[in-house]
């Protein structure tokens, strides 16, 4: 018996029915991370003493038959901008190196009340800026599926994680795609919720308005599992909204006979690969089987998706990280001379030139004299973009589409050239400026047998009808294969 | 929209950030892709909508004004680079 193969809702049955203790799934998953993480590198820190000790405690409380989460001991791990209480907790910069949070994120507290146990917090892109996880100060992620490639961003570590088999399921967070990208590079299921749906307390921002925290996991229902403990409205958080409680076991007894699907025929046109287009089209034809109708739709406006979202998220951003100021903790320059040096030369030996660059360009978009014609403008468009996908769900309960125009990247091919990596993010931005849910789930393969992901889109606070979608989809395909289930396994 | 040096110097100066001469023209190049690509927006017609800021509605939360337990102190400057006397340490500001 395979530990490490299982999905986290199938080990938490047999560790319900005592087949598995804690402590052998904690030490099948960190005995995986042995072998493989030095090649894959999703991991920036492992926490295996609190993990054990953790282990203990709800162990004795399963052999006492108490009463638990559909989720108990089961290992969690979860990317490294998710406040950690007393671990290191660094957004894969130079500047967070070593700091530990004095709290815990909401979203931490909720699965430790589950009794999941944290294992280790997982690398990424740079205060989560990057569609590849190259900009991490710890290294760069390779995909699981072929080394030479990334595992697409900023959530890479936690979507190759669970892609290896060094991880169950995984926290991340998606800003403009961070989440659904990384899944589709890596071919995992991945959630980024509604916003306002789960408690942003504890993440560390980027682009406040957009950001949301999800889970990542092998397939539909562990994601459902895990929305089901991390959602709900959190009082540490202003903009968590007040919603009707999130029930798993819904997902997996929908249907979808009979629901309307509507494909924004611009997330088909120019610039998609043809593997990639393939594969949405057999997903169109797959769901139809299942009972789904299913037409295009005009949607012009995903064209204007792109810099609408590069003003909002890199004004915000360059808000947010001016509190990297090297003084109240992070990294402080030891030529500092004076207030203005400490400040000047932190920032610039502390951040990367990815996270140098979008503060400067928001620094841009809300100067004087450019605020009107740039900020502004792409707070108008957010209200077009929003209201082309009301409009949409007029018509249609659920929205598909590709998540990215490829597949896997190779390592380097966008690094160099920050635009083009940018334009990768079309089909996924759109959706954090509109606050919808989607979903990330895979549906094909290219030609070099790397994986393929469709994203399903829904209405606010409507994960339950996007999930049961992507449940059918998936109990019908089969998508869900590990690269550890190639000929050789992972090396 | 034309980036000149100008622009990017005034850039680091309000992000408080000092670029390295082979940084800084990257940069410059970088940012006026960036930006010559951003400029499509300005086809977009936005006469008469109003800026949206939040995804969905939100109003202000009041809550009960009670007290709460605060972190403390020694907690918040455990991060600190330099601390002295229960404080954060910064270099002298007045002369």
């Amino acid at each position: 018996m395979d530990i490490c193969k299982m999905t986290a809702l199938e080990l938490a049955g047999k560790i319900h029915s005592k087949e598995i203790m804690i402590k052998d799934a904690l030490d099948a998953v960190y005995k995986n991370i042995d072998k493989f993480d030095a090649e894959y590198n999703c991991y920036i820190s492992t926490c295996r003493e609190p993990a054990y000790r953790r282990a203990v405690e709800i162990q004795a409380r399963i052999d006492a038959g108490e009463i638990i989460s559909a989720l108990a001991g089961v290992p969690v791990s979860v990317k490294d901008n998710i406040c950690t209480k007393d671990i290191e907790t660094t957004c894969a910069s130079l500047m967070l190196k070593n700091f530990k949070p004095i709290y815990s994120a909401s979203v931490i507290d909720k699965m430790e009340a589950a009794d999941m146990i944290l294992i280790g917090k997982l690398n990424m892109d740079e205060f989560a800026m990057g569609s590849t996880s190259e900009t991490s100060y710890f290294g760069e992620i390779s995909n699981p599926w072929d080394k030479g490639r990334v595992p697409g961003g900023s959530s890479g570590g936690a979507a190759a994680s669970v892609s290896a088999q060094e991880a169950f399921l995984s926290l991340g967070s998606d800003t403009g795609g961070s989440i659904r990208q990384p899944c589709s590079f890596c071919g995992v299921t991945g959630l980024k919720p509604t916003y306002g749906s789960v408690s942003r307390y504890g993440l560390i921002a980027y682009a406040s308005s957009l950001d949301q925290i999800g889970p990542i996991a092998k397939d539909v229902a562990d994601c459902a599992a895990l929305f089901e403990i991390i959602s709900g409205k959190d009082a540490k958080d202003g903009t968590s909204m007040d919603f009707p409680k999130f029930e798993y076991p819904n997902v997996t007894n929908g249907s979808i006979k009979g629901k309307k699907i509507g494909i924004p025929a611009d997330y088909l046109g120019r610039g998609i690969s043809c593997d990639v287009k393939d594969a949405i089209l057999n997903a169109k034809r797959e769901l139809e089987n299942l009972g789904a109708i299913v037409e295009e739709f005009a949607m012009p406006i995903v064209k204007y998706a792109i810099p609408a979202y590069y003003i909002i998220a890199c004004a915000e951003a360059c808000s947010n990280l001016s509190r990297y100021d090297g003084i109240k903790y992070g990294y402080s320059s030891p030529l500092a001379e004076n207030l203005k040096d400490t400040y000047i030369k932190s920032r610039s030996e502390g951040l990367g030139m990815e996270v140098k660059r979008r503060i400067m360009l928001g620094n841009f978009v809300l100067s004087s004299g450019y605020y009107d014609s740039y900020y502004k403008k792409a707070l108008m468009a957010k209200k077009l973009i929003q209201q082309s996908f009301f409009d949409a769900f007029t018509k249609y309960d659920i929205l598909l589409g590709p998540v990215a125009p490829t597949t896997a990247l190779k390592k380097g091919e966008s690094l160099s050239d920050p635009l083009k990596m940018y334009l990768g993010d079309i089909y996924t931005v759109m959706i954090n400026i509109a606050g919808l849910p989607a979903v990330s789930v895979p549906c094909g393969f290219d030609k070099d047998n790397l994986p393929i992901g469709m994203q399903l889109i829904g209405k606010p606070f409507d994960e339950t009808t996007i999930l049961q979608a992507a449940y059918v989809f998936q109990k019908a395909t089969d998508f869900l294969k590990s690269p550890a289930d190639l000929q050789g396994g992972l090396s | 929209m034309q980036i000149g040096s100008d622009l990017v110097n005034y850039l680091e100066a309000l992000a408080r950030i000092e670029l390295t001469d082979t940084q800084r023209e990257k940069c410059k190049s970088d940012l006026q892709d960036i930006l010559s690509y951003i400029d499509t927006l300005n086809e977009l017609d936005t006469s008469g909508v109003e800026p949206l800021s939040h995804s969905f509605p939100v109003t202000n939360v009041f809550h009960e004004d009670c007290v709460q337990e605060s972190k403390d102190r020694d907690g918040l400057l455990l991060n600190a680079p330099f601390k002295k006397d229960g404080c954060f340490k910064v270099p002298k500001t007045v002369e």
